[in-house]
C-alpha cells in the first residue's frame, strides 16, 4: 500500500484551511501529524477518509485517487465512536455485516479482533458499560476487522484521562509492532506523537501547512523508560518550542 | 451527584418543605404515596361532594352512579363496541400517519435539500387546525370511517414528521461518518444507524402525538358516527345522562393511559440501551 498526498489544499469558502500539503506513507508506517487547533489536522484525515473533497491537489492510495469513504481506510474518531445499542462484539462485527461477509467468518474475525484489543471478556457489554479506553479499543477493533490498508486515528485518546491515555498509547504501539498496521495519527500532543510514530510532521495553523518533519529513531521497547530518556526529552522540548513559536500571542 | 445528595441532605432537615427543595429526590415510598394520592384525593373529594349533596346529582353524578352506568354499558356490549370503534379509528389514522412520517422525517433530518423543500409547506399545514378539515373530508369521503381516519391522519402526520426530523438531527455526525468509512451505503446508514439511533426518540414522539389522535377521534365522532366513545357521549347529552358521560370520559382517560404505558413499555423493551 502506498498513500500519496500531493499538494493538497482545502478551502471552506474564502478561508484557506490547508495550504499545499505533501507527504507519503507506505505499508507498515506509523506517522503522526501534530498541530494545534486551526492547523486543519482533522481536515487532512477527513480528506484522506473521503468524507470531504480537496479543493486542489490529490490523494491517491496505490495510485487510485480517493473519491469517497471506503473500508480500505478505517477511521476512529475521538467521540461517539461506538453504536450505543450494540454490544462490543456486535460493534466489531458491524462493518463486516455492512459488507455482507459470511456469518461464520464474521464470528471468527470478531472473536479474533476482540482478542487483539484485549476485550474478549467484554464481548457482551454495551458501550455505556465500558470505560472510555475500552470503548476506543472496540472502535479500533471494529476498524481493523474490515481489513483496511490504513488506519486513520483522529485524536483517538483525546477525551481520556492522562493515565488511561498512556496505557492506550502503550496498547496502540504494541498493536502496531505486533500486526504491522499502517497508522496515520492526528494529535495535538507532542509526546503522544513522539511515543507512537516513526515519523512526525508538525503543522502550523492558519492556513494548515507542514513546517517541520522529523524521524523518531528511538528504542521503543519500554515506553516508561522512553518517556524519561534524554533523547526523547530533547526531541520533545524541541518540538514543543516549534509549536510555541507558532502561537503569535506567546512568542 | 454530590450536589443532589447535598441538597437532599439539606432538605431532609426541613421536614415537609424538603420535598420542594431543588434537586431533592424523595424516597421511592414517598413518591409512590404521592402518586397514589394524585388519583385518590380527587376521587375522595368527588365522593364527598356527591354524598353530601352539594351539587345536583344531574350535574355531578356520584361515583357509584357512574360505576353502575359503566357496568350496565359493559354488560350490554355497547362499551366494548364503542371502544373497538374508537381505538380502531385512532390506530388506523395514526398508523398511516406514522408509516409516512417516519421515513419522511428521517430523510428531512438527514438531507438538508429535502428539509428545505418540505419544511415551509409542513410548517404551514401544521397550523391549519385538523378539525377545520372536517367539512371538506365529509364532502370528499362521505360520512363513513374514511373521513374519521383521514382526520386523525391529518391531525398527527405533520407533528410526527417534524418531531422525527428533530430526533434525527441528534444523531452524532461521527456515527454516520464512521459507518461510511466502514463501507456503509446510504440506505444502510439511514436504516441501520440513523433510524436505529433515533428509535427511542421516535417512540417517544409517537407516544406524545397519539394523544392528539385520541382527541380528534372524539371530535370526528361528534360530527358523524354510529358508534364510538365520542358518539356515546353526544347521545348521553341528549338524554341528560351525565353518569354515562362521566363513565365514557373515564374510559377515554384509562385507554389513553394504557396506550401511553404501552409505548413506555415498548421503549423499555426495544431500546434497553437508552433507558
Amino acid at each position: 500500500m502506498e498513500l500519496i498526498v500531493n499538494n493538497l489544499s482545502k478551502r471552506f469558502g474564502e478561508k484557506l484551511i490547508l495550504d499545499h500539503l505533501s507527504f507519503s506513507m507506505k505499508s507498515g508506517d506509523f506517522m503522526a501529524l501534530v498541530g494545534s487547533s486551526g492547523s486543519g489536522k482533522s481536515t487532512i484525515l477527513r480528506l484522506i477518509a473521503g468524507l470531504d473533497q480537496p479543493s486542489s491537489g490529490s490523494i491517491t492510495v496505490d495510485g487510485a485517487p480517493v473519491s469517497g469513504p471506503g473500508p480500505d481506510r478505517g477511521m476512529v474518531f475521538q467521540k461517539y465512536s461506538l453504536y450505543p445499542w450494540l454490544n462490543a462484539a456486535e460493534n466489531v462485527a458491524f462493518g463486516m455485516r455492512l459488507q455482507r461477509m459470511k456469518a461464520a467468518e464474521i464470528k471468527e474475525r470478531t472473536a479474533y479482533f476482540l482478542e487483539v484489543v484485549g476485550l474478549s471478556d467484554a464481548a457482551t457489554k454495551l458501550p455505556r458499560e465500558l470505560s472510555g479506553g475500552m470503548q476506543q479499543r472496540v472502535a479500533i477493533a471494529r476498524a481493523l476487522a474490515t481489513n483496511p490498508s490504513i488506519l486513520l486515528l483522529d485524536e483517538p485518546f483525546g477525551a481520556l484521562d492522562l493515565q488511561i491515555r498512556e496505557s492506550m498509547q502503550d496498547f496502540l504501539l504494541k498493536l502496531w509492532q505486533r500486526t504491522g498496521l499502517t497508522v496515520l495519527l492526528i494529535t495535538h500532543d507532542v509526546e503522544e506523537a513522539l511515543v507512537l510514530a516513526q515519523r512526525v510532521h508538525v503543522l502550523a495553523p492558519n492556513p494548515g501547512r507542514i513546517i517541520r518533519s522529523l524521524n523518531v529513531d528511538l528504542d521503543k521497547t519500554d515506553l516508561d523508560q522512553l518517556r524519561l530518556s534524554s533523547d526523547f526529552l530533547s526531541m520533545r522540548r524541541s518540538l514543543s518550542a516549534t509549536m510555541r513559536e507558532l502561537e503569535p500571542a506567546l512568542s | 451527584m454530590t450536589a443532589t445528595a447535598a441538597a437532599a441532605r439539606k432538605g431532609r432537615s426541613n421536614g415537609l418543605l424538603s420535598l420542594f427543595t431543588l434537586g431533592a429526590m424523595p424516597s421511592k415510598a414517598v413518591r409512590g404515596g404521592l402518586q397514589v394520592a394524585s388519583l385518590l384525593v380527587p376521587l375522595l373529594l368527588w365522593t364527598a361532594i356527591a354524598s353530601l349533596g352539594l351539587v345536583d346529582e344531574k350535574f355531578l353524578p356520584s361515583p357509584q352512579a357512574v360505576f353502575r352506568s359503566l357496568a350496565s354499558m359493559a354488560e350490554s356490549g355497547i362499551l366494548f363496541q364503542d371502544i373497538v370503534a374508537s381505538t380502531g379509528r385512532v390506530f388506523g389514522g395514526f398508523l398511516l400517519a406514522t408509516l409516512l412520517a417516519v421515513p419522511i422525517g428521517i430523510c428531512m433530518g438527514v438531507y438538508p435539500a429535502i428539509c428545505a423543500i418540505c419544511e415551509p409547506l409542513i410548517a404551514m399545514l401544521r397550523y391549519m387546525p385538523a378539525a377545520a378539515f372536517i367539512p371538506l373530508l365529509i364532502i370528499y369521503l362521505g360520512i363513513g370511517e374514511e373521513p374519521k381516519i383521514a382526520l386523525i391522519f391529518l391531525g398527527t402526520i405533520y407533528f410526527n414528521i417534524l418531531m422525527v426530523m428533530d430526533a434525527v438531527k441528534f444523531v452524532p455526525k461521527e456515527l454516520i461518518e464512521t459507518t461510511l468509512t466502514l463501507g456503509g451505503r446510504s440506505r444502510q446508514v439511514l436504516v441501520q444507524v440513523v433510524a436505529r439511533y433515533s428509535l427511542p426518540s421516535i417512540i417517544d414522539t409517537l407516544r406524545i402525538n397519539i394523544a392528539t389522535s385520541w382527541n380528534l377521534v372524539v371530535v370526528a365522532e361528534l360530527v358523524a358516527a354510529e358508534v364510538g366513545l365520542g358518539k356515546r357521549i353526544q347521545l348521553a347529552q341528549r338524554f341528560f345522562r351525565t353518569d354515562q358521560i362521566f363513565a365514557e370520559l373515564i374510559v377515554l382517560g384509562l385507554i389513553g393511559f394504557a396506550i401511553d404505558t404501552g409505548f413506555r413499555l415498548l421503549l423499555r423493551l426495544s431500546c434497553k440501551w437508552a433507558v
